[in-house]
């Protein structure tokens, strides 16, 4: 069975269904998401769940500023009868080295410039911030009051639901098994359920896009590495913003629902698509956190899992036409940081796709910059 | 929704009724995975022990399918709680004994 539509999106995660709403709001329907498992199954559902604007390159900056202030509104946006959870209890981002607070005080200069409200503080109004923090070898912190949280399954679930009542298709448990090109243009999709003809290809694969991106005879410069992450039992709240350590490799916040959140980035993890999880994790995740959060010690673990960073060369995603394939475009290598940034990206890959001016000028995340030698390196991830 | 389903208990742990878990299947589940991020089933203290058999069945039954079609979660550890506490103490140890 073959049938037609305008615009096929490869991957039901944050990214897919918010490019997929913004089509449709912009008057544009005609659009099918495809996801191999069930809605946010990826990458999404299985991140920290946080939103910062504290960023060390311009283009991040941007892209979370403009999603931040699409999330303060997103419930009454998408007409969602839940709510998605956005909670802005900010981010406090520590800094145990000298070379650490150097370059948080360039990235504070960067953010300010840009409107972002983020602020230096010392180790005393750190622990205002955070009464539970240990201050000890804490040279000082930046804050963002309007960084904080979000529901990640909830708000792909209402970007779905709104793109479904303008008519979008969601069509879940369908994976794309073949890209059709022809003449140097996407000419659609293969599944094993049918033929798709489309005249535009979106590739929002998450851990998947390097694949998907072969699928269309391209070798994305992307690939894929498993984070690790645990929650806890529930708790009154005790933290409010959202604690960062680059140089401990850690992120740790206390969720609406009383649970602490907690992930590491750790070098020696895998690469690829494998969302395992080991013990190690759980026993240097504990080591750490309780060493910056001491009162935590007496908290339980309910568990663990783990999800993909799919990673970019200068930890920037990748948006835009693919360039070589006529109608394929891509929405990719987002570095661990795509949920938070998936209002702008939705829109702006809307924009691109219908040829219309997009909110934010992407044009230097364009997949072209890595041939150009044109990369700004985010020097501010886990 | 009936009061009947209301009252039915399905998730201790999240304390989720017969009723939000049909409710969750009408909106579109169709596994347990989607239950569980839909609602929270089965991501308390007990991992899902007590409902994810319980959603198993329901799931059969909505789908017309032998309960062993149905997909069971991936199992994550810890399989009890463990305090952060005593996993911290455990990373100590494994590195003085790396030292010794």
């Amino acid at each position: 069975m073959t049938e037609r539509t305008g615009v096929v999106i490869i991957g039901g995660g944050v990214i897919g269904c918010a490019i997929a709403y913004y089509l449709a709001r912009s008057g544009y329907s005609d659009v099918m998401v495809l996801e191999q498992s069930y809605l946010a199954s990826g990458s999404t559902g299985r991140c920290g769940a946080g939103v910062r604007q504290q960023w060390g390159t311009e283009m991040n900056c941007i892209l979370s500023r403009e999603s931040v202030r699409r999330f303060e509104t997103l419930n009454e946006e998408l007409a969602y009868p839940g709510d998605i959870e956005f909670k802005q209890r900010g981010y406090l981002i520590l800094a145990h080295s000298e070379r650490e607070w150097e370059q948080f005080a360039k990235n504070l200069r960067l953010q300010q410039s840009l409107g972002i409200p983020a602020r230096a503080v010392d180790p005393h109004e750190a622990r205002e911030l955070v009464p539970m923090l240990n201050t000890e070898g804490l040279l000082g912190a930046t804050f963002c009051p309007t960084d904080g949280h979000c529901n990640p399954f909830y708000v792909t679930q209402a970007y779905a639901r709104a793109a479904a009542r303008l008519g979008v298709s969601i069509r879940t448990f369908t994976r794309v098994e073949a890209i059709v090109i022809h003449g140097g243009r996407v000419r659609g999709v293969s599944t094993p359920a049918g033929d798709i003809e489309a005249e535009v290809v979106v590739n929002a694969a998450g851990a998947y896009a390097g694949e998907v991106g072969r699928l269309a005879g391209l070798e994305l410069p992307v690939y894929s590495e498993r984070h690790q992450i645990l929650v806890t039992e529930p708790v009154a709240p005790a933290l409010d913003p959202m604690v960062l350590s680059f140089s401990r490799h850690l992120y740790c916040q206390q969720t609406p629902h009383g649970s602490f959140i907690m992930g590491l980035g750790d070098p020696a993890e895998p690469r690829g698509t494998d969302t395992g999880h080991s013990w190690q994790f759980l026993q240097r995740m504990a080591a750490r956190v309780t060493e910056l959060l001491p009162p935590l010690a007496g908290l339980r673990v309910v568990r663990q899992w783990s999800g993909s960073y799919n990673i970019s060369p200068d930890r920037q995603p990748i948006l835009g036409p693919a360039g070589t394939v006529g109608g394929l475009f891509l929405a990719v290598g987002f570095s661990g940081h795509g949920f938070m940034l998936a209002p702008v990206v939705g829109e702006t890959l809307a924009a691109l796709i219908l040829d219309q001016t997009p909110p934010v000028d992407v044009s230097r995340l364009d997949a072209g910059r890595f041939a150009r030698g044109d990369l700004i390196v985010e020097p501010s991830v886990v | 929704m009936s009061d009947h389903d209301q009252a039915i208990i399905i998730c201790r742990c999240e304390d989720l009724s017969l009723a939000q878990i049909r409710r969750a299947m009408a909106y579109g589940a169709q596994t347990i995975d989607e239950i569980k991020r839909l609602t929270r089933c089965g991501m308390g203290a007990c991992q899902g022990r007590t409902c994810r058999p319980l959603v198993a069945a329901e799931l059969a039954r909505a789908l017309n399918q032998p309960l062993w079609r149905v997909v069971m979660p991936r199992f994550r550890p810890p399989s009890k709680p463990v305090l952060l506490g005593s996993l911290a103490r455990a990373e100590q140890e494994d590195r003085e004994d790396d030292h010794d």
